[in-house]
């Protein structure tokens, strides 16, 4: 943050970016992608975050500190999601065999 | 120009060796709070990811009662009232008391347009039957599941939604204040900490929209 002034002509370039991925997930959606429809739309919202964190947010230019906050959000969400669906994605290995 | 170049003498609180120390902690304080909100949404999106995992099918139903260009512009909407909040604190770092006013009372504005078009989805739902609860009348396919996808979609957009109106109350007050001649280019930190708030509702939305709108 500090005195950082982001420049008008940055702010409107990370809105027609944003603006944009918003377009292609929207149309990509459309279009039969089987087992990737979900990885795909993952990754483009994850690239509208970076945007919005790193610029909107004045990530790119603040002390460290505050993107470690950002990153702990990201980890900890990771133990979260990853601890329940291991749990939830195993189970079935330990049903007796025939079913 | 109607700019603040009065002198405001801001002097930093006693624990601060500078102003620019003291916005520092400011910005953490609300990053340590954004923090705590991803882990109250992670919650609910881990439940959305179990629940898709195991009736896979009824939330592929389920995106498909959802109105995809409601959706896709209300995205585009909440995308643009994060940019006029990223200009509403340019405005304010320069002291610029004009296009702060204008800057915020778009950003609020846009914040009300999407609720608006919210409750127009809401309501169609509801006309459909496809409300939880005491209100389902929906008899289709996956019936059962699919009360679940709608659950957690009226839970997800509805947390989202009270944390919107909340946003939209903070920038209201922010206005109030910027009126006020409260902020000047050396002292804006409210606008910069409302504003990372505002920022986190967007990346939110841009979660929440796939995974209810776009997946099947």
């Amino acid at each position: 943050m500090a005195d950082r002034v982001i420049p008008t002509r940055t702010n409107l370039m990370v809105l027609i970016g944003l603006l944009a991925l918003t377009l292609a997930t929207t149309l990509i959606a459309r279009v039969d992608l089987g087992a990737w429809h979900l990885p795909v739309a993952l990754a483009i919202a994850a690239a509208k975050t970076l945007l919005i964190t790193l610029y909107f947010m004045h990530l790119r230019w603040s002390p460290g500190l505050l993107g470690l906050m950002a990153l702990g959000a990201v980890l900890w969400l990771a133990i979260l999601l990853g601890g329940s669906m291991d749990d939830y994605a195993t189970r079935v290995w330990l049903l007796p065999l025939g079913r | 120009m109607a700019d603040i170049r009065v002198a405001y003498r801001h002097a930093p609180a006693p624990q601060f060796d500078d102003l620019v120390q003291q916005r520092e902690a400011a910005a953490l304080g609300m990053w340590v709070f954004l923090v705590t909100e991803v882990m109250l949404f992670g919650g609910l999106f881990t439940v959305y990811t179990v629940y898709r995992w195991l009736h896979h099918p009824a939330f592929v139903e389920g995106s498909r009662h959802m109105a995809l260009v409601a959706g896709a512009v209300n995205t585009a909407v909440l995308i643009a009232s994060s940019f006029t909040m990223a200009q509403a604190v340019q405005r304010a770092q320069r002291g610029l008391r004009r296009g702060l006013l204008g800057f915020l009372a778009s950003t609020a504005l846009l914040g009300v347009v999407f609720l608006g078009l919210k409750a127009y989805e809401y309501w169609s739902h509801y006309a459909e039957g496809l409300v939880p609860g005491a209100l389902w009348t929906y008899a289709g396919q996956h019936s059962g599941p699919l009360q679940a996808f709608f659950f957690l979609y009226f839970a997800m957009t509805g947390l989202h939604a009270v944390h919107l109106t909340v946003g939209i109350g903070l920038v209201t007050g922010l206005i109030v204040l910027a009126r006020r001649r409260r902020f000047t280019a050396a002292y804006h930190t409210p606008v910069e900490v409302i504003g990372l708030y505002w920022h986190l509702i967007d990346v939110i939305w841009v979660f929440l929209f796939p995974l209810f709108y776009l997946i099947g």
